[in-house]
């Protein structure tokens, strides 16, 4: 039987007015704007993009408004409006070799052509509580120096030259998407990168962090990891050749992971492979630990039946919005469910304990 | 051929110009420039793709989609015009295809002053501002001489 309940409208309007509310907090304090979001909380807004999937500074800052600063809600938000939207098309891929590179280091050479170049970094800050930042104040200038000028190249590309490393061999297959067709296992590579960047940033770290403590070792060094701005270009029909049509800030990591050899592969380095959007290398390094954890089978390594190695368990988890929806729905009314487990469960125990407990509450209902 | 990949080339350059300008810019820098045209493609906000390749250089996946903002115009002397800007501002996609069509008339020279070269000037010094911060953030390692090796 399904009874249908109505009722709770004047309750949820009431709710929602209240929500508006508590968004607002303290009218004593000043109302906060969306561009100072965008200016002063940029890595929340990097990872909305990123996990939103959709490259908007300003709509992801009024999402992380909207949603009180709950990253996930605002994630969903970007995501319920990308669905508004429709798709001119696709890019041309990005050339991250000719990133204009904000910071770029390497873990596995000191000196290498580009140098090592810190960027605007939490690395080596002291993490106290810097109490100046309470008080109203200027922002320090910023030292200038003289850059370099020309690209920068991947560090990989000189492991390539000695032939120690796996080639990442160009091609123009067209990559499957998984917001266009429903994610199918086995995933291509470029199918489990597309679920990564989009993955949620816990999630990911988490298991990258369990491959580091033995659930499947790949020995990884950082061998470059870069933030800065890349052009997007995209081929226009109406025109007939391509132009540049924006510009993303991406964090590009390339870890360089030790490998025996296998049945079908000589000793050499291998690769995996992390891209984000915004700044946001703690994602991007977690992105490359797993994306390599999972060419264990590409690569003939052996099956150690860890979390990180099964696709299914990453893939189907990875992702924020999904795992929200489903995880959250179940506190939503369930009356008539619940109700046939409490018809179960009295029927059980008076079978289990005999005629004598039967009568012990005789009309006792619950409040279903 | 090489009048049409110059002419290509150029005009490559001013479309990414635009397309790339900080919001309000298109609109601001293209004030009082007036034609008469007719609406290819009134504008529309929509998203792109974009693609990255795995490793760098291997195969293409699917990174994430940008929100771009489109329009067609057709001046009455004929030359059509494209505007593409990153972002949702309906404006200046329509400035940019009014641009893009006034660059192939002999306006070209007064449009390029008064829009294309300001762009360009200052795309080129936020690329600058931000290359010069990074380099004073370059490590620059020196060996410190231990007692027994001398």
């Amino acid at each position: 039987m399904y009874v249908a309940v109505k009722g709770g409208e004047r309750a949820i309007d009431a709710a929602h007015a209240w929500l508006a509310e508590e968004r607002r907090g303290d009218t004593a304090v000043a109302e906060l704007s969306v561009p100072q979001i965008r200016e002063q909380l940029a890595l929340a807004v990097n990872r909305v993009m990123a996990e939103g999937s959709l490259y908007d500074p300003d709509l992801a800052a009024l999402a992380i408004k909207q949603s009180r600063g709950d990253l996930i809600e605002a994630v969903f938000l970007m995501r319920a409006y990308r669905t508004t939207l429709p798709r001119f098309g696709a890019s041309e891929p990005v050339d991250t070799g000719a990133m204009a590179c904000d910071r770029r280091i390497s873990a596995t050479f000191k000196d290498l052509p580009g140098g090592q170049v810190l960027g605007p970094t939490f690395d080596y800050t002291h993490r106290l509580l810097d109490f100046a930042l309470m008080a109203e104040g200027e922002a320090p200038i910023t030292a200038e120096g003289v850059p370099a000028g020309g690209p920068v190249p991947h560090v990989t590309a000189f492991l390539n030259r000695e032939g120690l490393i796996e080639e990442a061999m160009e091609s123009d297959v067209v990559p499957p998407d998984l917001t266009r067709e429903p994610m199918e296992l086995p995933a291509s590579r470029a199918l489990r990168l597309q679920a990564l960047t989009r993955g949620d940033e816990g999630f990911v770290l988490g298991l990258a962090y369990s491959t580091q403590r033995g659930y499947g070792r790949t020995h990884a060094f950082v061998g470059e990891l870069r933030i800065g701005a890349v052009e997007v270009e995209m081929e226009i029909p109406e025109l007939g050749f391509a132009i540049p049509i924006g510009t993303v800030r991406l964090t590009e990591c390339e870890t360089v992971n030790q490998f025996k050899g296998s049945r079908t592969e000589p000793p050499q380095f291998t690769r995996g492979y992390g891209l984000v959007f915004g700044q946001s290398e703690r994602k991007a390094i977690s992105m490359s630990l797993i994306d390599r954890a999972l060419r264990w089978k590409e690569l003939g390594e052996d099956d150690a039946g860890v979390p990180a190695q099964d696709e299914e368990f990453v893939l189907m988890h990875a992702d924020n919005v999904q795992a929200t929806g489903f995880l959250e729905h179940i506190k939503l009314p369930h009356y008539v469910d619940f109700q046939s487990e409490l018809e179960l469960i009295r029927k059980l125990r008076r079978e289990a304990m005999g005629d004598s407990s039967q009568d012990a509450h005789p009309t006792q209902e619950a409040a279903e | 051929m090489d009048g049409a990949a110059d002419v290509t080339a150029e005009r490559r350059e001013w479309l990414g110009l635009m397309a790339q300008a900080l919001p309000g810019r298109v609109v601001a820098l293209s004030e009082g420039l007036t034609a008469e045209f007719a609406w290819l493609r009134r504008p529309e906000i929509g998203t792109v793709m974009v693609r990255g390749r795995t490793a760098g250089t291997g195969a293409p996946f699917n990174l994430g989609e940008i929100t771009v903002t489109r329009a067609s115009v057709q001046l009455e002397v004929g030359p059509v015009g494209h505007g593409y800007v990153q972002g949702r501002e309906k404006k200046a996609a329509e400035r940019a295809a009014l641009v893009d069509a006034l660059m192939q008339t002999e306006q070209a020279g007064a449009v390029r002053a008064q829009v294309i070269a300001p762009l360009a000037v200052e795309a080129a010094e936020a690329a600058r501002s931000r290359a010069a911060k990074a380099a004073a953030t370059k490590v620059e390692f020196f060996t410190l001489v231990r007692g027994e090796d001398q």
